[in-house]
């Protein structure tokens, strides 16, 4: 007997909890985000800045890989999708049906592990290492000791703009991968020789940060593209998008609380700072649209 | 009319919770049957993709070792060359359960045979513990303390499948030691009895009579062990490296087909092949996983006495 009290009750309950969140739904349509894991917080954190500002929105932002942010968004399941790599070089993605929105850019530099004795590299020392030319830190003048690769997993966007920007069409020698930042920092801060890759918010002191050819990785050195390893952060979207989407992409791409506070903070340089452009390609232009020199060798 | 005969007539509230009892565990059962069905039958239709939509070869995926499938090869197909991803899942799974099968007997045996009660429930609860600490934690650990101790007393770079053989060994421990535990338990006290009567010493019975008349569920217990280290994903993959290179030695950067599996799955597009490749990868851990099953049931029918 009380059994069944007990299950009208919170069968009741449930009715009334349900009614009352009907209306709240029909004003404003959640926005769902979905892909990549790296850019997970920065979307989440300007998303959360958005919602100070229009408080019945409903936003989830989720994590789960570049692909599968993109394909979510080509198959309408989710509003946004976030990519860390052009739409255009992802295979099984008709990019011309999505709009690509650019809220920043990230940096990426090469690091080594403390003991190796060597703090500047050519992109082409760089590529050498990468394509297994170099076996021991002796032939770039460090010490005499093994050269431990560490590459990203294939499909990761910091892998990509690494890839693009020194490997180019030479091809890489297979080597251990790893799928974060936080683990290839932690594997060159204690793996003796080796050498790897993170974006800029992951530099730390626990292993040294190259300079490419006597340029250091810094946001100004970016934003001129004299330091050449940078991507996109995009926001993919259908081309049709609701008023809300369009709101939420505006306040990414345009209020000072992202731009200007949140990226800084966070080590991701702001969309508008930027003096370049780059296409899918690589090529990269003044925003006047002439061709500069690409920065390397 | 009659109480008594309309009584036995229709159907009491006893009956009509039997039926009623009866249609639920039905529902469960086919709600079951038909999910073990249709996962069977997406991971297959997704992996066969690989061979019969993108044209890659099935000996290339099981005997060739060049990993890149977004990448055709000289033939036109795709490289989908899975050997080095099978040889390490093998390896590790081997060596871990190699490494931990005698202390798990040992254990077992000093469980059943010679510790009293005091001893036997302090075991317990530690082999109980190690199963309920998640395969992350594992990782860490392994991270953390694992390789470092590889790199320095085996040399390397401390990644591969050395690593991914000490974390597992602990992790597939437990689970050999209980089912041990229980097929030891299993065995008739009068074999013991009767072997000390005719003048075995302990020893004597525990080695020629108590294990000879467990081995069954030993050996059961040593491929349940394998099973759980070939499916474990998150801890290996910690330390093993993650290069999907032929392992040319324990000491080298390799990769099993569930590290492979979790680094790849978010960054391809379903339907596309490097996505169906990773499937591929997916239908040979399930085939894996059913060959351990059958063979678990095959020694549960040879090995009775």
């Amino acid at each position: 007997m009380k059994n069944k009290q007990l299950f009208w009750t919170v069968l009741g309950l449930l009715l009334v909890l349900t009614a009352c969140s009907q209306p709240a739904q029909k004003k404003v349509k959640p926005i769902q985000i979905v892909g990549s894991s790296a850019m997970q917080p920065v979307v989440e954190m300007g998303a959360h800045e958005y919602l100070k500002k229009n408080p019945a929105q409903k936003v989830t932002v989720q994590g789960g890989g570049s692909g599968t942010g993109l394909s979510q968004v080509q198959s309408g399941a989710v509003e946004i999708g976030n990519s860390d790599i052009f739409a255009e070089n992802q295979s099984g993605i008709q990019a011309e049906k999505l709009v690509d929105h650019r809220i920043a850019v990230i940096g990426v530099a090469p690091i080594v592990n403390h003991g190796v004795g060597v703090t500047d590299l050519t992109l082409t020392q760089l590529r050498g290492i990468f394509t297994g030319q170099y076996q021991n830190w002796q032939q770039l003048g460090g010490k005499n000791i093994p050269i431990v690769v560490i590459d990203r997993a294939h499909g990761s966007g910091t892998r990509a703009i690494f890839d693009e920007a020194v490997i180019q069409d030479a091809k890489k020698m297979k080597a251990q991968e790893q799928d974060s930042n936080g683990s290839v920092q932690r594997m060159v801060a204690d793996t003796p020789g080796a050498i790897s890759y993170v974006s800029f918010p992951y530099l730390k002191k626990t292993f040294t940060t190259l300079k490419i050819a006597g340029v250091t990785p810094t946001v100004n050195n970016v934003t001129t593209n004299r330091w050449p390893l940078w991507g996109y952060e995009h926001m993919y979207t259908k081309q049709k998008t609701s008023p809300e989407v369009r709101a939420l992409l505006y306040f990414m791409q345009n209020s000072a609380a992202v731009q200007t506070k949140l990226l800084p903070r966070l080590h991701y340089i702001p969309i508008q700072k930027m003096q370049v452009v780059k296409d899918e390609n690589g090529q990269v232009t003044t925003k006047s649209s002439e061709v500069v020199n690409d920065g390397s060798d | 009319m009659d109480p008594i005969k309309t009584k036995i007539q229709t159907r009491s509230k006893e009956t009509r919770q039997e039926i009623w009892g009866q249609l639920l565990s039905y529902a469960a059962i086919i709600l079951i049957v038909a999910v073990v069905c249709s996962i069977f039958m997406f991971v297959a239709s997704k992996g066969l993709a690989t061979f019969t939509k993108d044209h890659a070869s099935l000996r290339d995926f099981l005997f060739t070792t060049d990993w890149s499938p977004t990448t055709m090869g000289k033939d036109g197909r795709p490289l989908v060359g899975a050997l080095p991803m099978i040889a390490g899942s093998f390896g590790v799974t081997v060596l871990a359960v190699i490494f931990a099968t005698p202390f798990a007997l040992g254990t077992a045996l000093y469980m059943t045979q010679l510790a009293g009660k005091h001893g036997q429930k302090l075991l317990q609860s530690v082999t109980e513990l190690l199963v309920g600490i998640p395969s992350v934690v594992y990782g860490f650990i392994g991270l953390n303390v694992v390789v470092p101790f590889v790199r320095e007393h085996f040399g390397g770079s401390g990644y591969g499948i050395l690593s991914g053989a000490f974390v597992l060994f602990v992790m597939v421990l437990p689970t050999i030691t209980s089912l041990t535990v229980d097929s030891l338990r299993a065995v008739p006290s009068h074999y013991q009895a009767a072997s000390l009567a005719l003048g075995a010493t302990e020893w004597q019975t525990m080695y020629k009579v108590t294990l000879r008349a467990a081995l069954p569920g030993i050996l059961t217990a040593i491929v349940f062990g394998m099973a759980r280290a070939f499916g474990e994903a998150l801890a290996v993959q910690m330390v093993i490296g993650n290069a999907t290179l032929m392992p040319h030695g324990l000491l080298t950067a390799s990769s099993t087909l569930t590290s492979v599996l979790t680094m790849g799955i978010g960054n391809t597009v379903m339907g596309t092949v490097g996505n169906n490749a990773l499937w591929s990868l997916a239908l040979v851990l399930l085939l894996m996983s059913l060959l351990f099953n059958l063979v678990v049931k095959w020694i549960g029918r040879k090995g009775r006495i």
